[in-house]
Order: C-alpha cells, then structure tokens, then sequence
C-alpha cells in the first residue's frame, strides 16, 4: 500500500540556526492513527508545520497523496486539515462564521447541512452564533476541530489536541477520532500524553531533539519494549537473595518480604518456570504472585533518556 | 483560482467591517463633516475662489482623498497584521491559496471599505457645499485605483509591521503630512515657485490634482501624468508584495 504522507530526509534549521528537524524520514499509511510522541520543543509542531505549508523545509521533501507539498501545494493543503496547538481564534466572530470561513478558505462552497453535522457531532451547535470571546477553552479547541474537519479532509493533524482540557472533554476528544477513523481519515496526533496514545493510536513514533527515534505499532512496541515485572511475596522474611539465584538478578523488596523478577514477554523463554523450580530448592515458599507490563510512559522515558 | 477563498475572507474582513460600522464608516464621515465646517463654510467664505471653484468645492477631492488613502491603509494594514498578530495567519498559510488571492481577497476588502467610505464623504459634502463632477467615470476611476493601490501599500505595512505602533507610524508620519502637502486644501499654483517644484517629489499631489480634474476639469498636473503616477505606484506596490510572499518576509520561518 503507498503511504498518504512521505516524509523523506527532512530538515529544518531556523535563521537563529537552531536544527528543530534533522533528516527526519517517515512513511504514514493510508486510515491509521499515527500518535507522535516527545518532549517539549522535540520538533513535533515543526514537522507538522512543514507538511501543512506553515514553514518552509530547510531540504528534504514531503509528499502527501503522491504531490508535493511544495511544488502542489493546492493539492497536498486541500486535504489536509490542522487542529493547531494553541486557541488562536478570533475573539470578536461567531463559531458559525469562523468556521464557515475556514470552509471557504480550502476552496468549498457554503454547505450548511455538512456545518450543522459537524457542529452538531461536537455539541457545537447550540453555539453556533456565539462569539468566540464567550466560548470556554474547551469549547475553543471543539471550535478548532469543527474549522479542521469543515473542509471534508482526508488527513487531519491534531497537534497536542487534548492540551489543558478536562477529562471528560479529552475522553470526548478520543470518541471523535476513533469516528474520524472509521470515516476513513488519516489521523497524525502529537502529544506528550502517553495515555493517549496507548488509547487511540495505531502506531507510534517517538522524536527528540528533532529526531526520530522510534516508529513501531503501539502493541509491537509494548511488547517487544516492554519489560514484565514478577512479584514473588513471601510466607517469611529473607535477608538476603540465594547465592543460587544470582543469576537471576533478583531484587529484594518490601523489607524481604517480597523478590521481583524483571523478564522479556516476547522471548521464547522467560526463566519463570526454573526460577519458581530454583526458589523451591532453595528452600522459600511463596504466598502469591502478581505481574505488571511496563507502560508506554515508561518505555517513553527510557527512550528519550538515551 | 481558489475563488471560495478569495470570497471567504473577502466576506470575513467585510462583517468586520459592518460589526464595527461607529468606528468604520461614522467616525470618518463625522471628522469630514468638521472639516467642511471649519474650511469650507467658516474660513472658505472669506476666501478667494480657486481657478473659478468656490474654496468650498474645490476642498471637496482633496479631503474625499485624504480620508481615502488613509482610510485605504490603515484597514489593509490592520486587517492582514491583526491575523498575524493572533496567529491565525497560519490557517490562511496551510489553506491552498496562492499569494496572489489572499492579495486580492484582503486588498479587495480594505479598498470595498475606503470606496464606501469616498462615496459617502461625496453625499454628506452636497449637504455642505453646491458641487457638480465634471468627468463622473474618471472620477471613480481615480477613485477605484487610489483605494487599490494605497490598499496595497497598507498590506505591505501590515506585513512589515511587528506591533501596533509600528502599524501607525507609516500613516501616521509619512501618509498624513504628504496629503496635507499634495494640495487637499490648496492648489499648488498657490505655493511660491520654490516650493511647487518640492511638491512635485510629493507623489499624493498626483492623485490629488487628478481627482480635483474628474471634479473641476482643471488640474495642477496633467491627468496623463497622474494616471501614470498612480500606475506606477500600483506596480511598485504589487512587486513588493510578490517579493515577500515569494522568499516568505515575515510571514513563513
């Protein structure tokens, strides 16, 4: 399958020669949920900046639905849509206008039953001829969305979409997109939640310091990244683990009540099975068992640490 | 073309307009009003007339002119830095439009209001003064392309400008004092020969003097000159104006 988006060889040095991109290289298929995860200042709003035409690549290219961004911008922009980071909007115009104008900037003509559903999907419509310096930040940001998704786009960017929003408003958030997928719209989020992208990605990709690090799918991820932890609790206190079990490397927890035994998932095999024959022989008895997969967030950490 | 673009923020800085009409199209009309009261029927009436023109006609051209250019770029200049200013410049730069349409959709707009603004000094000056236009269609010829051209300078200040007062400088101290001495409320036949050839660098005395012909029918300049004038100043802005949207000043990283 030909990816929608192809990224090659990407950068971007800006005039105060700060390298925010550096031979940045990616393929994004056709329908998934792509979630973008990094630190602050990773270069993640700067990529997304440069496939939607806001900043201009330093070299590279980057080629949407077989055009280039550059070369065929009209083509590339019009299937594109952006949900901006920040809630820059104007204060003083309706949600209606607004986002009527976003419509009519990407070269569709005034449709109000297609505004009326898209208002209507993000409980928008009630506000429609509300200004926009009366609307709360979350609505703000469904506003952004509305405008993003009022020109029909098949790719939609969601930069930091859940940023400073509430709970229920981000579970809200994920229904939408989740629907936006089923719709068939490629879906390019960057967060610096791993919650969200454990939630509703379908692949993963991790950048810092403009690079990026890691673009796995989100289980291949956590599984082959992915440590498991065994917590073995002990009948009685030890003081110490066995000479016998050292290569193990056991650590002893809960002020010896308890050993925990860190081992890969997906290796054929885990050493469970001759560690619990090992702790018998060495004379400790075991009052319960319980494991743990290492989160997205911890595997994040561990990435961007190195 | 992008016509649904060109349209969309036509019509969005246009409801700008109208939501704003006290300070869009009442304020100047008021201040115009002040002036055909003070020059043109106090101190107009103790003076002379000017090439046959009653002073109180022959101020008319100049002062539709002086709210006109300065009218033009202001709202160019406020309406492409205030999207700039906020950030929502960047949905128009990922949005498929060219230059050349965000150009004819904010310039389009700013001169729609200065026009609108020109024709309604007209009306309200016929409650002040008797006056007749000699060639109607070069008068809104002359109209049409002072609104455009200084429509487009005001884009480039808008563009050029990092803050509020940069936005008012050019206006402020370059546009102002250049209509004031381009003849919106004297003929330059009037001024001591020295002078005259001074105000001829002045490029508004152009558009002053062939605004006053399309009135009056007589001129300070020959009106073949003042259209190439205005021509040029359209080419000089419209070049610029390429030339930033073409290596990205100010607006793209």
């Amino acid at each position: 399958m030909n990816p929608i988006i192809s990224i090659k060889n990407i950068n971007k040095t800006f005039s105060t020669g700060e390298e925010a991109v550096k031979d940045f290289s990616l393929d994004i298929m056709k329908g998934e949920i792509l979630a973008l995860l990094g630190p602050n200042g990773a270069g993640k709003t700067t990529l997304i900046s440069m496939i939607c035409g806001i900043i201009e690549p330093s070299s590279g290219s980057v080629s949407v639905n077989g055009f280039d961004v550059v070369k065929d911008y009209k083509k590339t922009r019009s299937i594109i849509g952006l949900v901006p980071q920040e809630l820059v909007l104007e204060s003083f115009e309706t949600a209606m206008n607004t986002i009527q104008f976003s419509r009519g900037l990407f070269g569709k003509k005034r449709d109000h039953e297609f505004i009326k559903k898209i208002l209507t999907q993000l409980s928008l419509w009630d506000k429609r001829n509300t200004t926009i310096m009366e609307l709360s930040g979350g609505m703000k940001r469904r506003v952004l969305i509305a405008k993003a998704l009022s020109h029909e786009p098949s790719i939609l960017f969601l930069d930091e979409p859940t940023a400073g929003v509430d709970v229920e408003l981000r579970k809200d958030m994920w229904a939408i997109i989740k629907n936006l997928k089923k719709q068939g719209v490629t879906i390019i989020l960057t967060t610096h939640y791993i919650e969200e992208a454990e939630e509703i990605a379908d692949r993963v990709g991790i950048i810092n310091k403009g690079e990026l690090l890691v673009i796995e799918e989100k289980r291949n991820l956590l599984n082959k990244m992915g440590t498991k932890t065994l917590t073995i609790e002990l009948n009685s206190k030890i003081k110490s683990i066995p000479n016998s079990l050292s290569s193990y490397n056991l650590q002893l927890a809960s002020k010896g009540m308890s050993i925990t035994y860190n081992y890969k998932k997906q290796e054929e095999k885990t050493g469970i099975t001759s560690l619990l024959v090992d702790l018998k022989k060495a004379g400790i008895t075991l009052k319960d068992l319980d494991t743990n997969q290492t989160s997205l967030e911890e595997i994040f950490v561990d990435i961007v640490r190195k | 073309m992008n016509f649904e673009a060109i349209k969309a923020i036509y019509i969005f800085e246009m409801t700008r307009t109208f939501r704003t009409l006290l300070q869009s199209l009442v304020s100047p009309v008021i201040s115009t009003s002040l002036y055909f009261i003070v020059f043109g029927t106090a101190i107009g009436s103790r003076m002379e007339d000017i090439s046959e023109v009653p002073y109180g006609a022959f101020i008319v051209p100049g002062l539709i002119m002086l709210t006109v250019l300065t009218q033009s770029i202001s709202n160019a200049a406020f309406g492409i830095y205030f999207p700039k200013f906020i950030g929502t410049i960047n949905e128009i730069l990922s949005a498929p439009v060219s230059a050349f349409e965000i150009v004819i959709g904010y310039v389009g707009a700013a001169a729609t209001k200065s026009m609108m603004i020109g024709i309604i000094i007209f009306i309200t000056a016929h409650f002040f003064v008797e006056i007749s236009v000699e060639h109607p269609v070069w008068m809104v010829v002359f109209l049409v392309l002072t609104c455009v051209s200084f429509s487009l300078f005001g884009f480039i200040i808008g563009i050029w400008a990092k803050n509020f007062e940069q936005l008012n400088l050019i206006p402020m101290l370059v546009i102002t004092p250049l209509v004031f001495l381009g003849g919106s409320f004297y003929s330059i036949s009037m001024l001591p020969e020295f002078w005259q050839k001074v105000s001829f660098f002045n490029p508004v005395v152009y558009l002053i003097s062939g605004f006053r012909w399309s009135f009056f029918g007589s001129s300070d300049v020959a009106i073949e000159v003042s259209i190439m004038a205005i021509l040029l100043f359209s080419s000089f802005c419209l070049y610029t104006i390429y030339q930033i949207f073409k290596f990205g000043y100010k607006i793209k990283q």
